[in-house]
């Protein structure tokens, strides 16, 4: 296998973590983290395309990497503020019971 | 030093920062609230020296400074500040008398709770007078005339609890009102006419000689007036209800019904001279139709007579009255007609000397009166005093100077020349000599009534508890009174032994002196006045307070009818009143069942339109748009089911989307 098939193993394997993850807790902040998880996936396999694609001068791969560091960023702060506030209305951080506004 | 007129403001400005201060404070900030008044007060007095020193060293010029308030189409609103000797000299006048009458306060103000928005109070009727005297604009004349008629008002009813001096506050602000509305007619008028109301601003003021051509060349369809004589009469209305003249002077003895104090300064010495002031200052213009002689009336003719007719009336209403500060409010009425008189004979200076010194020596005798009345426990009425002269020598001995300054007791009081100088007018005056015959009617009854006030309340014996208790009041009080007969004689100089003051006011007047035989005719008359009042009061004093009167016991009648005022009150409530009065039921007539019908009618009609409405509505309306949103609902309800609150459950369906999405790539690019 090629340096790079080796990386999309690598970053497909740790995309199916996170989904599990975010998939079968129930603990808001663990869900969080598979989320974080997935993202980070995808950012390997922009290093790795870049990396190894034909024209790594350019420096393409890691500018979308910052801003989508700087994206998971922003949203952790505003993830983890709803989960202080789902926490302050129900007393725990569970998802299953955060459906008040279920139609 | 030299004092410009662009500074004249600050002479208003400082008492107007004290009536800011006194209403800020809390009541309990007595002492800042008077301080802040008598300070300011004494400031602007000084600064008003200065001016004066300024204005003496040019006399002809007028200086101005114009600025402009607000534009206004393609012209400005103009206000200005002017200094002249009338000025400066009203200014110190107006300074002196009140910073005396504030001090006089202090201590018959003593025990008021409201004591210090008595400054307050105080303090703008000064910020207002004063910025009347400087204005170089008949506007902004007018506004601060406004601003002393509510000092005025506010400060008669001081004492509002009392129903009397209520309704004595509302009836001076009416009445002053309807010479008012004269004055603001004639304020337009000039303004249509001349397009400026500026009284001097470089040959374009409305006193200037080529405004007063174009205004007397114009003339009135219907009765042949020129625009001038019109104009001057309706200002003129505006002075007779500020200063008390017949028909107007029925507010002012009643407002004696406010504090002593307020009486000294704004209903003797000051305020009601701002109607002398205005027809002073707007002179020229009152004057302008003179050079013509073919006119049906002169406006200064009317303002001689009115003012003959207002002396001879205040004068012989004061003798029959027994109430000390009616007697002297009566007097002043007496002394205002004189001042008019003096304008309207042509010798506008004389008015202006008659001015200063009357308010010296009246702020004296009503503050005499105030001392008096302090003393006395508020009893006011000289039947039940008596005997005081013994026991409050200073407040006599005052009192007798403004006396004899006001009855015109000759060569040492200012008084005595002051209205030399108007009656020796009068008798220049070639109309008429009726004005004068009632100037000198009016000299006796004012020995006359003077004299008898003196007695009954100085000499004899105490003739009521209150009264016999009476002592001297401490210096607060005192120390004005000194300074004010001081002033009494002292302002002789300004007249003896040449007319140096009416020198100053106009230059250009010659002033030759007067006839001795005048002179001779008018000491005469003093001394009947005094002797008679003498004869008849003081040889054989008051036994009790319920003695007859001399004077009632001969003439019943006569003194009935001067002790009603002789009905002017009855009269303006049984036609004016009831006037008014008829006006407002036929309002309230057609307010109820005309207009009132009118407009329940319209109601009755809208109503039925309404229901018609309603019934549309509710029937045809209604159903078509109550079965649209019940669809709508049920839509909304089946795609609500789809938000099951779930978080995992639409991770599931984003995956799985997301594996279909996946599928249909593969599947396309393998094609």
């Amino acid at each position: 296998m090629s340096q790079l098939q080796l990386c999309l193993v690598l970053s497909s394997f740790l995309f199916c973590i996170g989904l599990i993850g975010a998939m079968a807790r129930s603990n808001t902040i663990l869900v969080l983290l598979g989320v974080e998880l997935m993202l980070n996936a995808a950012n390997i396999n922009f290093i790795a395309f870049w990396r190894y694609g034909p024209d790594h001068a350019a420096g393409t791969g890691i500018l979308f990497v910052l801003f989508s560091i700087a994206i998971a960023a922003s949203e952790a702060a505003v993830g983890l503020a709803l989960v202080i506030a789902v926490y302050r209305h129900q007393k725990n951080i569970r998802l299953q019971e955060a459906n008040r506004l279920k139609g | 030093m030299y004092f410009p007129a662009s500074h004249l403001w600050i002479i208003p400005a400082l008492p107007l920062v004290a009536a800011a201060i006194g209403a800020l404070v809390p009541r309990s900030g007595r002492a800042l609230a008077s301080g802040a008044a008598i300070a300011s007060m004494v400031a602007a007095f000084f600064v008003s020296c200065l001016a004066l020193h300024t204005a003496l060293a040019d006399p002809a010029a007028h200086a101005a400074h114009n600025f402009a308030w607000f534009d206004v189409g393609s012209g400005a609103m103009r206000l200005g500040w002017l200094l002249d000797p009338l000025t400066a000299f009203m200014c110190v006048m107006v300074t002196f008398v009140s910073s005396l009458i504030f001090i006089f306060s202090l201590g018959y103000m003593k025990e008021d709770a409201n004591f210090k928005q008595f400054f307050c109070f105080l303090s703008l009727f000064a910020a207002a007078m004063l910025g009347l005297l400087v204005a170089n604009s008949l506007l902004l004349l007018f506004i601060c005339w406004e601003l002393v008629g509510l000092a005025s008002y506010l400060l008669i009813g001081f004492w509002f609890h009392k129903p009397s001096a209520a309704a004595a506050a509302k009836k001076a602000f009416i009445t002053t009102r309807i010479g008012d509305l004269g004055f603001l007619i004639g304020l337009l008028w000039l303004y249509d006419s001349t397009g400026s109301l500026l009284f001097f601003d470089g040959g374009h003021g409305v006193l200037e000689a080529a405004t007063l051509t174009a205004l007397t060349g114009k003339t009135l369809v219907c009765c042949g007036l020129t625009v001038s004589t019109a104009i001057g009469l309706l200002i003129f209305c505006g002075a007779v209800g500020k200063s008390g003249q017949f028909p107007l002077h029925v507010w002012l003895p009643d407002a004696m019904e406010g504090p002593t104090p307020v009486s000294a300064l704004i209903h003797a010495a000051t305020m009601v001279a701002a109607g002398v002031f205005l027809i002073a200052r707007v002179y020229p213009l009152m004057s302008a139709d003179q050079v013509l002689a073919n006119v049906p009336l002169h406006a200064l003719t009317v303002v001689a007579f009115i003012g003959a007719i207002t002396a001879l009336l205040g004068a012989c209403i004061a003798v029959a009255q027994n109430d000390i500060k009616r007697i002297l409010a009566f007097s002043t009425v007496s002394q205002l007609g004189y001042m008019m008189l003096a304008l309207g004979v042509g010798s506008w200076t004389a008015a202006i000397f008659h001015l200063l010194t009357h308010a010296f020596f009246k702020a004296l005798l009503f503050l005499g009166a105030g001392s008096v009345i302090h003393a006395a426990h508020h009893e006011q009425d000289i039947r039940r005093l008596g005997g005081l002269g013994a026991k409050m020598k200073i407040t006599f001995a005052t009192f007798a100077i403004g006396m004899m300054a006001l009855s015109g007791v000759p060569f040492l009081f200012s008084g005595f020349w002051s209205k030399e100088g108007i009656l020796h007018a009068a008798h220049e005056w070639d109309v008429s000599h009726l004005p004068l015959y009632a100037g000198l009617a009016a000299v006796v009854l004012t020995a006359f009534y003077m004299t008898r006030l003196m007695a009954e309340t100085f000499f004899g014996k105490s003739r009521s508890h209150e009264s016999g208790h009476a002592h001297e009041n401490s210096a607060v009080m005192t120390v004005p009174l000194v300074l004010l007969a001081a002033c009494a004689i002292l302002l002789s100089l300004l007249a003896w032994p040449s007319p140096w003051l009416q020198h100053q006011l106009d230059p250009s007047a010659h002033s030759e002196p007067g006839g001795i035989s005048l002179m001779v005719l008018s000491i005469v008359l003093v001394a009947v006045g005094i002797g008679s009042g003498w004869a008849i009061y003081g040889r054989k004093p008051r036994a009790t307070e319920a003695s007859p009167d001399p004077l009632e016991t001969a003439a019943p009648d006569i003194i009935a009818a001067l002790a009603a005022r002789l009905g002017f009150d009855e009269l303006y409530a049984a036609t004016v009143g009831r006037l008014n009065s008829g006006f407002a039921s036929l309002a309230d007539f057609m307010e109820r069942w005309i207009w009132g019908g009118a407009v329940t009618l319209l109601a009755r009609f809208g109503e039925f339109t309404g229901v018609v409405n309603r019934e549309t509505d509710e029937n045809t309306l209604n159903g078509g748009f109550d079965s649209v949103s019940h669809q709508i609902r049920g839509t909304g309800r089946a795609y609500s089911r789809a938000q099951t609150g779930d978080a995992h459950g639409y991770m599931r369906f984003i995956a799985l989307g997301f594996v279909v999405l996946m599928l249909f790539v593969m599947l396309g690019g393998s094609r």
